[in-house]
């Protein structure tokens, strides 16, 4: 299989990265030839076999569900992009 | 005394504790170096004045009993410091300042080191020779133009130059242990689950292990021991108890079970490097190992599944760079249209391609025939090496299939780039602990390494025998210093 021009711009699209058509046909390319490499796994048969889901083979921990931060509200807020005391600013989504 | 930079780890910590050098003076030594280093590119943020300041208040009222005691550390820079920029290589977080520590970084600061500063890396530890970088390329000190591994290249250019006495990097598919290999160093990746990610930037949730990066096997075996602990931040932390890696590290391993998979003896690998693995596995001999033959059948199709798994990880982890909470963001018309062009402007083009490969395969319609597949066939990979511990406690290979090549060699060819991992890589697929020690030269005088690779939680086992032969290879870098200006 190949992938071609338009299925790049979907895969764009939907990794919400925006792409030129330079850009575009460079990773065709690119992502062509990576998937030649994957296809090697297409030799295997899995029918059989299990999917791993998780290497450290362990269950996941309960805890208490406790408040242990203090007030973090100005540290979260440190590193916004625009200056704001109180809210992250976007632009705006409801007209 | 010799030089100050270019002791070890061991020889730092005892010089400290017997009062012969203090932090102050180990600190010094290390910035001014790094000041007549700046060609290699190694720094991204330095953190002198304040690690100067640190190591004063150290000297005035020094806790011996600490395993790092008054010892500076530059890490690579993908773990979260407090107050000091943590970028992961990456423009998208050129301006961001964590207000919290990662786990393996508080637990060397917590046994008394002081940073230094953030190491550059590949772009969320994504290539194997530092060329991803916003940050520009490093140079390794072997040899001008040449690179110095990645992702880790920051980290071990710096302990080959003797910029820091030791670091920490992180390895998703070969990050700690290839780039040790090109710079002579020693690497470890630990097990799954050995040392915490919290705070760590993540690139592959399932692959990704903090581990220490070292001029020798004992400087290693004493850094695991600070780094390794379980930690409740991480839920894939795992709960065992750890060995006192420096005082029960031996190098008798009389007896030990060695294994020699076939399948690692690639097509092309230089004759050097197969010679090189025949040297280790005789050394084993003389050590008193057993060599056993063994067959990792699917060893093949790793590069493969980790080109799937890892991207997907990758795409999900890399979501949360919109330009929203943190991190660079590119002002757009509307909230789409920001954070398209944030993200197209913020990621460079490496970390782009691998988003676009985990977005693909994850997509609608192609989940089975990629992602499904790909767990699958590493689900046949693990089982491969669940069978050869059956019958030997440890496995030798080389660790890369070349030694360092020339910056620009490879960027242009995406797959040529990634087959640099492909003795690494089945380690992480399988959440196995492996380390990469420096096992000798090439015709071009650059460093070659062996990898010595554990069951899991055996890390013990691979530092004693790596610590044997070590020994045994008795390797010299003689690196010439060339970068260095007034």
């Amino acid at each position: 299989m190949s992938i071609d021009l338009k299925t790049v711009k979907h895969i764009s699209k939907l990794a919400r990265i925006s792409i030129d058509d330079e850009k575009a046909n460079k990773l065709k390319g690119d992502l062509n030839n990576i998937f030649e490499f994957i296809e090697k796994l297409n030799e295997l048969n899995t029918d059989n076999v299990q999917a791993l889901t998780s290497i450290a083979e362990t269950t996941l921990r309960f805890r208490k569900d406790e408040i242990k931060s203090e007030n973090i509200r100005e540290k979260i807020l440190k590193n916004s992009p625009e200056e704001n005391k109180d809210f992250f600013v976007v632009p705006k989504v409801v007209e | 005394m010799s030089d100050i930079t270019s002791q070890s780890l061991f020889e730092l910590t005892s010089n400290i504790k017997e009062k012969k050098l203090s932090s102050e003076e180990i600190t010094k030594a290390f910035i001014n170096r790094a000041e007549k280093s700046k060609k290699l590119n190694i720094y991204v943020t330095d953190n002198f004045e304040k690690a100067i300041d640190q190591s004063k208040k150290f000297d005035s009222n020094p806790n011996l009993d600490f395993k790092l005691p008054g010892i500076p550390i530059a890490v690579k820079d993908l773990f979260c410091t407090n107050g000091v920029r943590t970028t992961a290589g990456s423009k998208i977080l050129n301006n961001f300042v964590p207000t919290y520590e990662s786990t393996v970084t508080q637990n060397l600061w917590s046994q008394g080191a002081i940073l230094l500063g953030k190491l550059n890396c590949d772009e969320f530890a994504m290539g194997s020779s530092n060329e991803t970088s916003f940050f520009g390329n490093v140079q390794n000190p072997v040899g001008e133009n040449l690179v110095p591994g990645g992702s880790s290249g920051g980290s071990s250019a710096a302990v080959a130059a003797n910029l820091t006495p030791v670091t920490i990097g992180t390895d998703t598919g070969g990050s700690i242990r290839q780039p040790a290999s090109f710079t002579g160093t020693v690497g470890l990746k630990p097990t799954y689950g050995s040392c915490s990610r919290y705070g760590i930037v993540a690139f592959a949730s399932s692959l990704d292990q903090a581990g220490p990066m070292t001029k020798n096997v004992r400087d290693c075996s004493m850094l695991l021991e600070v780094i390794s602990s379980f930690d409740q931040k991480d839920s894939t932390s795992i709960d065992y108890k750890r060995n006192y890696y420096s005082r029960e590290l031996s190098k008798d391993i009389k007896g030990k079970k060695i294994g020699i998979p076939k399948e690692y003896r690639v097509d092309n690998m230089p004759d050097e490097i197969e010679q090189l693995w025949k040297n280790g596995i005789s050394y084993a001999k003389d050590c008193g190992a057993e060599i056993i033959d063994i067959s990792l059948p699917h060893t093949n199709y790793a590069l493969p599944t980790y080109y799937i798994v890892a991207p997907a990880e990758a795409s999900s982890n890399l979501a949360r760079y919109d330009g929203v909470k943190y991190g660079f963001r590119s002002p757009g018309q509307n909230l789409i249209e920001m954070y398209e062009k944030t993200r197209s402007e913020g990621f460079g083009d490496e970390v782009k391609r691998r988003i676009m490969i985990g977005t693909y395969v994850l997509s609608s319609g192609y989940y089975d025939a990629y992602y499904l597949k790909a767990q699958k066939v590493r689900q046949l990979i693990k089982k491969d090496f669940d069978d050869a511990f059956s019958k030997v406690d440890a496995i030798l290979t080389p660790s890369t299939p070349s030694s360092a090549f020339k910056i620009g060699e490879k960027t242009n060819d995406p797959v040529s780039m990634y087959l640099n991992d492909i003795f690494t890589v089945p380690i992480n697929l399988a959440g196995l602990p492996g380390i990469s020690i420096p096992a000798g030269k090439d015709k071009n005088n650059y460093p070659l390494g062996l990898q010595v690779i554990g069951k899991p939680f055996d890390e013990q086992n691979i530092l004693n025998i790596s610590y044997a032969l070590e020994d045994k290879i008795n390797f010299k870098n003689d690196i010439s210093d060339w970068w260095l200006s007034e």
